[in-house]
């Protein structure tokens, strides 16, 4: 008996896509829902606030917008680092996808300036319920960066073996990772207006 | 595997102008944020249309969802049904209150 994952290429006859693919978005399905929750519970808050600040009156603008920037251009090296491999260059691969988890870290490094600029001032969660979010959706997405920032590194250096032995799996394997990483970058857009910005 | 090498490149092209397009659109956002529109709705609604047209793009083109197969929409249009009624919540909550006269009033 066959001991090999099936479909990790070809499409699964029902869903027409990899297992791979159709599990990443489900997985990301169920993401949008637990954003969501956070998303509606601070909608919630604010709405029933008596008053509530606006996040440009507390929070380091400059230092998000430059993170936006960060992550955008993350989501493109991502995604130039799976086309790499649709092109057979695996060095190409390599730069990119060494720049993108380089972007992930500078993203996390300004994140633990803001955060560090707080704490300085004594500020935490439990100041405030605008503080209390901001806190919770920032860290909840941090920490979807440092998940992002494992894998990525895990398919850089040992995973990128596979290229080798089985290198369209590989190349399906950048792409789910991609479009969780693209996921991480969606979030943040949205993330970036509703807390900094209104 | 490179058999479709013109079709990637031609992606590639598009994830350059994506990624244009984006850097200009976080710049018209925190532009839109200097004005300082005085209706909290106004703006609200400003930001997240901005933001939508960025997820949008991040969504069709970096996702590939501009040309996917039935069963990832099929998903999708699940969870954000899902998503609405989530999103709702708060507004039906506030909406149970209504009319209910409050405690000693």
């Amino acid at each position: 008996m066959s001991e090999e994952i099936p479909h990790t290429v070809e499409p699964h006859p029902i869903t027409g896509v990899y297992n791979g693919k159709f599990g990443i978005w489900l997985f990301l399905a169920s993401e949008v829902m637990l954003f969501g929750a956070l998303f509606s519970s601070y909608v919630l808050l604010r709405v029933g606030a008596e008053s509530w600040p606006h996040g440009w009156q507390l929070l380091n603008v400059p230092l998000a917008t430059l993170n936006t920037f960060v992550l955008i251009a993350s989501s493109v090296t991502m995604v130039m680092s799976w086309a790499s491999l649709k092109l057979d260059n695996f060095s190409r691969f390599r730069f990119w996808m060494g720049l993108t988890i380089a972007l992930s870290f500078v993203f996390l490094i300004v994140k633990g300036f803001e955060y560090g600029a707080k704490f300085e001032h004594h500020i935490s969660p439990a100041t405030s319920n605008f503080y209390a979010t901001y806190f919770t959706l920032t860290g909840l997405h941090g920490l979807h960066v440092i998940g992002g920032i494992i894998v990525n590194l895990y398919l850089l250096l040992p995973g990128s073996a596979m290229w080798k032995t089985a290198p369209e799996q590989f190349t399906n394997r950048v792409e789910c990772a991609g479009l969780y990483w693209h996921f991480v970058d969606l979030v943040w857009i949205f993330l970036f207006p509703t807390l900094y910005l209104l | 595997m490179a058999d479709n090498a013109e079709e990637i490149r031609e992606h590639i092209r598009a994830y350059v102008k994506v990624f244009v397009a984006l850097a200009v659109l976080t710049v018209v956002t925190v532009a839109v944020s200097y004005l300082h529109i005085p209706s909290i709705w106004v703006a609200v609604a400003l930001a997240l249309v901005i933001a939508l047209f960025k997820g949008s793009l991040v969504a069709a083109v970096f996702m590939h969802l501009s040309s996917e197969r039935a069963i990832i929409y099929w998903v999708l249009l699940l969870t954000v049904v899902f998503f609405i009624v989530l999103m709702l919540l708060p507004l039906l909550t506030e909406m149970s209150s209504v009319g209910t006269p409050t405690e000693g009033g």
